[in-house]
Parts: structure tokens; sequence; C-alpha cells
């Protein structure tokens, strides 16, 4: 029995380690590193825990996704990160002295609270047995949330057009394919005919117009 | 030497923590703002998740996936005011942020 505790205390020291170089570290891009590391233990205490699938979409959502989300942005961005870290000194023994108080009293709700064994349990859905915990999961968001399923997905729709609208801008220069404009042009419109005299070849008012 | 649900509970308070911590030491980079802020979804998603396992309910599992999604599109939607931001003012300096003054 001793083998789980050993890796709950190697994931959560490791987690909260990486948490806090991820508030402290002078390079964002050594940040989102830091994150990474911090969401791949989580997920190693979710393991733990026995919420595999919830582990696996931990990686694959963060690690995956958003934290390479963040390192695009990191990396595009131009931006001088060290006159952004001014006041970081100033800031904290006020930072620290509040977020000592604060985990202070987080603990000791924590370590003196019980769940009463006498109340029954008010249980919505329980954890089937001998099934997976990706079937379990699946049982229940299927059927009895698959409202929520579908305002999730909503939610990540609207978040999705949201980015894309933010973020596209159309340049006057950029030439972009206009399918109708294409469709629509005659002969006349692309071309004309002109008399040259002989010997003479195109004068030089003409030049002009006849580049367009 | 066995491993409850205070222990768990107990990462989740240190990790909310230091993402209150991380908003206030980097007050003028919001980039670690948001990363301060994937922190504290992640020590919530923990103690719903420690919760659902420990209370044999797996509803709390479901609530967990879609805080998840919340988060990502959290992320996807800060980052992407983010870049707007930047190509509008140059800088990406929180206490810049006062258009709206007028």
């Amino acid at each position: 029995m001793i083998l789980p505790a050993l890796f709950f205390y190697l994931f959560a020291a490791v987690c909260v380690a990486s948490a806090v170089m991820v508030i402290v570290s002078k390079n964002p891009v050594h940040s989102v590193l830091y994150l990474i590391l911090a969401f791949v233990n989580a997920s190693g205490l979710f393991v733990l825990m026995g919420a595999e699938f919830l582990a696996m979409i931990l990686v694959v959502v963060y690690v995956g996704a958003v934290a390479v989300l963040f390192l695009f942005v990191i990396m595009m961005l131009d931006v001088d990160f060290t006159e952004l870290r001014e006041g970081f000194l100033q800031y904290m023994p006020i930072g620290l002295v509040i977020g000592g108080i604060f985990l202070f009293e987080l603990l000791l709700t924590v370590s003196y609270w019980v769940i009463d064994p006498a109340k029954p349990k008010a249980i919505t859905a329980a954890i089937p047995a001998n099934v997976s915990n990706t079937e379990a999961l699946g049982l229940v968001l299927y059927t009895k949330y698959i409202h929520y399923f579908q305002l999730a997905g909503m939610v990540l729709l609207v978040a999705m057009i949201g980015a894309i609208v933010l973020t596209l801008r159309h340049k006057a220069n950029v030439k972009r394919q206009d399918i109708n404009v294409q469709n629509a042009r005659t002969p006349e419109m692309a071309m004309v005919v002109r008399k040259v005299a002989v010997g003479q070849g195109l004068q030089d008012a003409d030049a002009a117009e006849w580049v367009k | 030497m066995t491993i409850g649900l205070g222990h768990y509970l107990s990462v989740a308070a240190m990790l909310f923590t230091l993402g209150i911590l991380g908003i206030f030491l980097n007050r003028k980079n919001i980039i670690v703002i948001l990363m301060s802020v994937e922190l504290i979804l992640l020590a919530v998603n923990i103690n719903l998740v420690a919760f659902s396992t420990f209370l044999g309910d797996i509803v709390g599992q479901v609530f967990a996936l879609l805080v998840l999604t919340v988060a990502a599109a959290e992320a996807a939607i800060g980052l992407a005011v983010l870049v707007v931001y930047f190509r509008n003012r140059g800088s990406i300096a929180v206490e810049d942020v006062n258009l709206m003054k007028g």
C-alpha cells in the first residue's frame, strides 16, 4: 500500500513546485512549459484517484491545445517581457501575506472538516461496479446530462467563432478571388482593340491606358 | 500512510492559492495572469474529481469535464482578445488597458 502514497506525494510535490515556477519564472515560455508539467502531474493525480478518462482528457486538451496556444501567442507577440516584470518584488510581500492567510484558512478547513457518517448520502449517479471509468462516465454523460454535454459543445462553438471573428482582418492590399466578378467578365471589359498606324506603333498617349 | 480525501483537497488548495498569488505578483503580464487562471481552474477540477471518487458519485467528473470545456474556451477567447489588443496598442501591459475611460 506504500506505492500509491509514494506516487501521490511525487505527483503532488512536482505539481505544486511547477505551479510555483509558473508564477515566478522570468521567461513566459518557461512558465508555459512548467504549466504543462503541472498539468501532466495533475493528470497523474487523476489516475491515482481512478478518473482515467479525465486524466487523458486533461493531457489532450491542456497540453495539446491550450498550452500550445499559449506558446504560439507568446512567440508571435513581440513583447519585452522584462519590463512587464516591474513591480514583482513590490507586490511580493502583500501577495505572500494574502496568499499565506488564504492557504492557512483553506488547509484549516480541509483538515478539520469531516463528512457526518450519520447523514444519508445524496448520491445522484453512483459509480457502477466492474465498469471502466470511461464507460461509467459515458453512461451518465450521454443520457442524464446530454443537455449539459450539448451546451458544452455550444460553448466551444461560440468560443471558436469568437476567436476567429476577433482575430480575422481583411488587408486592403491583398487580392482575393471574387467568383461573381470573374464570371461576369466579358471580352469588352477585358480587352481594348486599337488601330495602330503603320510604321508608328502605339503612341505614348495610348500607352498609359494600354497598361491598364 | 493511506491517502484520503484531505490530501487531494490540500493539493488543490495549494494550487488555488498559487494561482491567486500569481495574479498578485504578475500584475502587469496578462499572459501569466491567464496561466494563473488556468491553475485555479485545475485546482477546482482536482476538488471535483476528488469528491467524485471518494463519495462514489460520477456526476462530479461530468462537472469537471464541463469546467475543462469552459477553461479551454476561456483560454482561446482570452488569447484572441490579447492578440487584437497587441495589434492595436503594441503592448500587453495591463495598466495600459484604459481605452474605455473616455
